[in-house]
C-alpha cells in the first residue's frame, strides 16, 4: 500500500469533505449577509464541550459532539433573541453573542478542565493530521469516525440544498412573499441553521474552527464575484473549496520540498489558498472584478474624450475654419485628455493634421456630425419639453450627447427639429 | 414624534352592532388588534373588501399600513380579532392571494434573472421539491411580457431601474394568478411612465374580477387610481368607495395637523369632486 493511501487519505478526504459542506452551506449565509453567522457558530461550541466535559466528565467524542451540537442551535437562537429584544443589527448580535460564549468557554475549560488536555488549540486549528494513523493499520484501510459524520453531514447538505434548491432561493430573496405562499421562512432559517451547526461541529474537530469560518464564507464569495445566478454560484463555491482544500493540504504536506524548514499547517494552509482564491476573483472577475471595473472606466473616459475632441473640431470647422489649433483644443479639452483623444483619433484616421490646423476627416466629420446632432437635439428637448432654461441646457446635454442604450445604440431625443434654442442648425442624421 | 393620541376602543359600536361580513367579500377584517412588543399598532379594525375593485390603504407614516396587510397575510401575529377571505381561513385560500412586498425589502443584488423572480409566483403551484419546469418558466415570460419586461427576462435584477424592478414585482404577482392582491408601495420611486403602465396593469386585473389592495402615499392620485379607499391612523378612521369616504373631513382626522398633507389632499379632494360632477 502506498504512503498516500496510508498516509494522506483520511486528512485529505476529511479536508475536502470539510470544505464542500461548509463552502456549499455558506452560499445561503452569505446572501442573506449571515457571514458571520458561521463565526457565531464556530465559536459557541468551545462552551458546549467544555460542558459536555463538565457534565460527564469524560472526554468520549459523542458526548463533545453533542455538546458542541447544543452550543451551536443554542448560539442561533440567542443571536434571534438578541436582534429582536435588543433591536440592533444582526450583525451586533451575532458578534456580541459569539465573543461573550467563546469568552465563557475559555473561562470554562481554565476552571474545570485544568487537569486534563483539553485545550482551546483544538478548537481553532484542529487536528487534521492525527488522522493520518488511522489509514496505517494492517492493509484495510479503516476510515476515522471524523470521517464518517462528515461524510454523512456532507451529503445530507448536499440533499438539502439539492431538494429545497427552490425553497432555499425564495426563503432567502423575499422572506415575506416566501412565507405568506406557503414556504415559511423562519422554517427555512432554522433548518438552515441546523445544517450549518452539523457542518460546522463536524468540520471543527478535524480541521478546526478557523477553517469552518474560511469555508463558510470564502468559497461562496469567490463564486459570488464569477456569478449572477444561484445555481453557478454554489457549483463555482464547491469548485472553489474543492480547490482549496486539496491544494492546501498538498502544499502543507509538502511545504519542505518547496522551501519551507517543515511542513506547515494543513488548515491553515487551505484557509491562506482560499483567501488567494478570493483575492483573484475580486480582482479579475470578468464582470464584478476590479480590474475589469477599472478597464470599462478606462474604456468610458476614452471614448467620451474622443467624442468632444471631434465635436469640437467640428463646430470649428462650422464657423468656417480650416480646423482647430492644437492649443485651442488643448485648452478646450485639457492637456493630457487632449493627448490622449489625439493620439487615438489620428490612429483611427478620424482626423488629420493641415499645418498648423486639425482637420476631420470624412469618417470623423460624419462621427462628429452624428454627436453634434445628438447635442443639439438634447438641447431642444431640454428647453422645449423639459422647461430648462436655454442658457443652462448646454450642460447637461454636454452629458447626454454621450448615452449610450444596452445595445450600445446612441441615445436622443426623436424630434424633428432643425434648429437648436440657440438657432444653430442640427445636422442631419447620418446613414452610417 | 407625532401627537398621536391613543385610540379608545369605545369610540366604535359595540360588536354586536356592527354590520354582519358579508361572505362573498374577498377580505374581511374583525376587531383586528395588532401589537408589536405589547404596544397596540393597530387598534379595533374592521373591513369589509367588496370583490373586483382596487382599494388604497392611506394614513401618514406609522399608521400601520405595512403592518394591516402584513397582519392579513398572518405574517405577523394579531392580538385579537380575525381575517376571513371570502368566509373562510386565510390557510384555506393561499392560493387566491398574492402579495407584493415593498421593493426596498428585498436585496436587488441576489444572484437571480428577472425571469428567475417572476418564476417564484408560481411556487405556490409547483408545491414542495419539485424544481421549476419549462411550463411554468413559460408561464412566467407571459406575465414579463404583459407588464413589458420580456426583453429583460434574463437580466440579473441589480442591472435593472427602480421601475424595472417595480414591474419584475408586479409581473411575479401576475405570475401568482391570485384573486386578491395585497401590494405594498407598488408605486413608490417609480418613474411616470412606468406608473402609468402600474395603474394600466391594476385596471386590468380589476376587469378580470381581481381586487387588489395597495398601499398607497400619493394622495393625490387616490381619486384617480382607485375605487375604494381606507384611511387609517392606527384604527380605520373611514372606509369605502372614495366618493363617499375621500373628503377633507376624513383625511384630517386621518393625517392629523400636517399642514403641506392637507392642502394637498384639499386639492385632491377638489379635483376628485369636480371630476363627478
Amino acid at each position: 500500500m502506498n504512503t498516500f493511501l496510508t498516509l494522506d487519505l483520511m486528512p485529505l478526504l476529511a479536508a475536502v469533505l470539510s470544505a464542500l459542506s461548509c463552502g456549499l452551506l455558506g452560499n445561503f449565509l452569505v446572501l442573506r449577509r449571515l457571514s458571520l453567522m458561521g463565526d457565531a457558530i464556530s465559536h459557541a461550541v468551545l462552551p458546549g464541550i467544555a460542558a459536555a466535559f463538565v457534565i460527564t466528565q469524560s472526554r468520549s467524542p459523542v458526548a463533545m459532539l453533542i455538546g458542541a451540537g447544543v452550543a451551536a442551535l443554542l448560539t442561533v437562537l440567542i443571536v434571534e433573541i438578541v436582534k429582536r429584544l435588543g433591536k440592533v443589527e444582526p450583525g451586533a448580535a451575532m458578534g456580541v453573542t459569539f465573543s461573550v460564549l467563546f469568552a465563557l468557554g475559555v473561562v470554562m475549560i481554565e476552571r474545570a478542565a485544568r487537569s486534563v488536555d483539553l485545550d482551546a488549540d483544538c478548537v481553532l486549528y484542529g487536528q487534521l493530521e492525527t488522522l493520518a494513523s488511522f489509514g496505517a493499520s494492517g492493509d484495510a484501510i479503516q476510515v476515522p469516525r471524523q470521517v464518517i459524520t462528515l461524510i454523512i453531514v456532507t451529503l445530507f447538505a448536499l440533499a438539502f440544498v439539492g431538494v429545497l434548491f427552490k425553497e432555499l432561493r425564495i426563503s432567502a430573496f423575499d422572506p415575506g412573499l416566501s412565507t405568506s405562499v406557503g414556504i415559511s421562512a423562519g422554517l427555512m432559517h432554522t433548518l438552515l441553521m441546523a445544517l450549518v451547526a452539523a457542518a460546522a461541529v463536524a468540520s471543527f474537530e478535524a480541521v478546526g474552527s478557523i477553517l469552518v469560518i474560511a469555508m463558510l464564507i470564502a468559497p461562496a464569495a469567490t463564486a459570488r464575484m464569477l456569478t449572477d445566478r444561484l445555481r453557478p454560484q454554489i457549483f463555482v463555491s464547491l469548485i472553489a473549496a474543492l480547490i482549496a482544500s486539496v491544494g492546501g493540504y498538498f502544499l502543507a504536506a509538502h511545504a519542505e520540498s518547496l522551501g519551507f524548514k517543515r511542513s506547515l499547517d494543513a488548515a491553515g494552509m487551505i484557509t491562506v489558498i482560499s483567501g488567494l482564491l478570493f483575492a483573484i476573483a475580486a480582482v479579475a472577475s470578468p464582470n464584478h472584478g476590479v480590474l475589469a471595473r477599472a478597464i470599462r472606466r478606462r474604456a468610458l473616459a476614452d471614448r467620451v474624450i474622443l467624442e468632444d475632441l471631434l465635436a469640437t473640431i467640428y463646430r470649428a470647422h462650422e464657423t468656417g475654419a480650416p480646423g482647430a489649433r492644437e492649443e485651442a483644443l488643448r485648452a478646450a479639452l485639457g492637456t493630457n485628455r487632449a493627448s490622449a483623444a489625439l493620439s487615438i483619433a489620428t490612429r483611427r484616421a478620424l482626423i488629420t493634421r493641415r499645418d498648423a490646423h486639425i482637420a476631420l476627416t470624412d469618417i470623423g466629420s460624419a462621427l462628429a456630425a452624428d454627436l453634434v446632432r445628438r447635442h443639439r437635439l438634447w438641447e431642444t428637448y431640454l428647453v422645449d419639453r423639459a422647461g430648462v432654461r436655454p442658457d443652462h441646457a448646454h450642460g447637461p446635454a454636454e452629458i447626454l450627447e454621450h448615452a449610450r442604450a444596452d445595445n450600445r445604440a446612441p441615445i436622443a431625443p426623436d424630434l424633428d427639429a432643425t434648429t437648436d434654442p440657440h438657432g444653430r442648425h442640427i445636422p442631419s442624421p447620418h446613414d452610417n | 414624534m407625532t401627537s398621536r393620541t391613543t385610540p379608545n376602543p369605545r369610540t366604535h359600536a359595540p360588536l354586536s352592532e356592527r354590520p354582519e361580513h358579508s361572505a362573498e367579500a374577498p377580505l374581511s377584517v374583525h376587531a383586528m388588534t395588532v401589537a408589536y412588543h405589547r404596544k397596540p399598532v393597530l387598534w379595533d379594525v374592521d373591513l369589509d373588501l367588496p370583490p373586483q375593485s382596487l382599494v388604497a390603504i392611506v394614513g401618514p407614516n406609522g399608521a400601520g399600513k405595512s403592518t394591516l396587510i402584513k397582519a392579513c397575510l398572518n405574517l405577523i401575529p394579531i392580538a385579537a380579532g380575525r381575517v376571513e377571505f371570502w368566509g373562510d381561513t386565510f390557510e384555506h385560500n393561499r392560493s387566491r392571494v398574492g402579495y407584493v412586498p415593498q421593493r426596498e425589502s428585498v436585496d436587488w443584488d441576489f444572484p437571480v434573472s428577472a425571469l428567475d423572480v417572476v418564476a417564484m409566483g408560481r411556487y405556490r403551484r409547483i408545491g414542495w421539491f419539485r424544481p421549476v419546469t419549462r411550463k411554468h418558466k413559460q408561464a412566467a415570460l407571459r406575465c414579463l411580457e404583459e407588464v413589458g419586461m420580456g426583453e429583460y427576462a434574463n437580466r440579473q435584477i441589480s442591472q435593472l431601474s427602480g421601475g424595472q424592478q417595480q414591474r419584475v414585482f408586479l409581473a411575479r404577482a401576475l405570475a401568482q394568478e391570485a384573486e386578491l392582491y395585497f401590494m405594498d408601495e407598488p408605486f413608490a420611486g417609480v418613474d411616470a411612465a412606468t406608473e402609468r403602465a402600474i395603474v394600466a396593469i391594476l385596471r386590468r386585473m380589476r376587469e378580470q374580477g381581481r381586487t387588489v389592495v395597495c398601499v398607497h402615499h400619493d394622495i393625490q392620485t387616490v381619486p384617480e387610481y382607485f375605487d375604494h379607499a381606507v384611511l387609517l391612523n392606527m384604527r380605520v378612521v373611514a372606509a369605502g368607495p372614495v366618493a363617499e369616504v375621500f373628503n377633507r373631513e376624513n383625511l384630517q382626522r386621518t393625517y392629523g395637523g400636517r399642514l403641506t398633507l392637507l392642502t394637498e389632499a384639499t386639492e385632491a379632494v377638489a379635483r376628485a369632486e369636480r371630476g363627478s360632477t
